[in-house]
């Protein structure tokens, strides 16, 4: 197996417009490794989605993206309230985002599914209190 | 049909010329919904919205989408315009609301995308 490549992310919790920043960013650099553009949009949409999540629910927190020959895997973890029922937040259309982020033009409770929609893998480990951690991964060869 | 073909019919001010005005793209969506866009588009490549902020244009960035359109004559700042620059997305603002703006894009041709659910 070859070297992976591990790349660090801040998600600042406090500037809205800043968010996707990460995302954007992994999206050049997978393309620039030459990965399938199938398998560049699933990684920036399902980052981009959870990268909001942090943004706007989770408080900010940080971002960990390995790549590795078989696949690109996305830690998301934040120290923000945490999920209290983690299969109802799955659910498509359930959100607690307030009207200053339906605004914005998010909060349709649409973001989850379709992280889970667009990785190959996900999971959720959420402590109310303590924060979020979501893990990603999607397979280059599927 | 060019991103400017898309102009010209949409009577637009261009903000930002992204890669090319020749650029094609032949299916669009309209939402204010980032949330809607980012779950249910497929290949759309222009996004006509109502809603001015910068994660449109990254919105439409991770949906690998050429062109941005704000309708009912509203304008994008300069960090907006600035982010699809570096992007290589068009922005363009239409003095048209949504509707009418959607409307005299399909009337010349522009699809919708996604005719599969119906
Ligand atoms: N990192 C997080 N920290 C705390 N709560 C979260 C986090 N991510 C999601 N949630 C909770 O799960 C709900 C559903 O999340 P989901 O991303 O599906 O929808 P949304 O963010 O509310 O809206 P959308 O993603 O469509 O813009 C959120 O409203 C929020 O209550
Ligand atoms: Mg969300």
């Amino acid at each position: 197996m070859s070297d992976t490549i591990q790349l660090n992310f801040t998600v600042p919790g406090d500037d809205f417009t800043r968010a996707g920043e990460a995302s954007s960013e992994v999206k050049g650099i997978l393309k620039k490794l030459g990965l399938s553009p199938m398998v560049v949009r699933k990684v920036a949409i399902a980052m981009y989605e959870g990268e909001i999540n942090m943004a706007i629910h989770g408080g900010g927190g940080e971002i960990t993206v390995e790549i590795s020959d078989q696949w690109v895997q996305m830690v998301l973890a934040d120290q923000g309230p945490g999920i209290p029922n983690v299969e109802l937040a799955m659910q498509e259309g359930w959100s607690t985002a307030p009207d200053s982020v339906r605004n914005l033009g998010f909060g349709a409770g649409m973001g989850l599914p379709n992280m889970k929609k667009y990785s190959d893998e996900m999971s959720i480990d959420s402590q109310v209190g303590v924060g979020t951690t979501v893990t990603m991964r999607v397979y280059l060869n599927l | 049909m060019t991103v400017q073909e898309i102009q010209e019919i949409l009577k637009a001010t261009v903000y930002c010329e992204g890669t090319s005005l020749q650029t094609e793209a032949h299916t669009a969506c309209g939402s204010d919904l980032m949330s809607d866009v980012l779950a249910y588009v497929k290949d759309q490549s222009v996004l006509l919205t109502g809603l001015v902020n910068p994660q449109v244009v990254r919105t439409a960035e991770m949906m690998d989408m050429v062109c941005v359109v704000f309708v009912r004559g509203k304008q994008p700042d300069k960090a907006i315009v600035e982010m699809a620059q570096e992007l290589g997305i068009a922005v363009l603002s239409t003095p048209y609301g949504m509707f009418s703006a959607c409307g005299r894009l399909h009337d010349r041709g522009m699809k919708g995308g996604g005719e599969a659910y119906v």
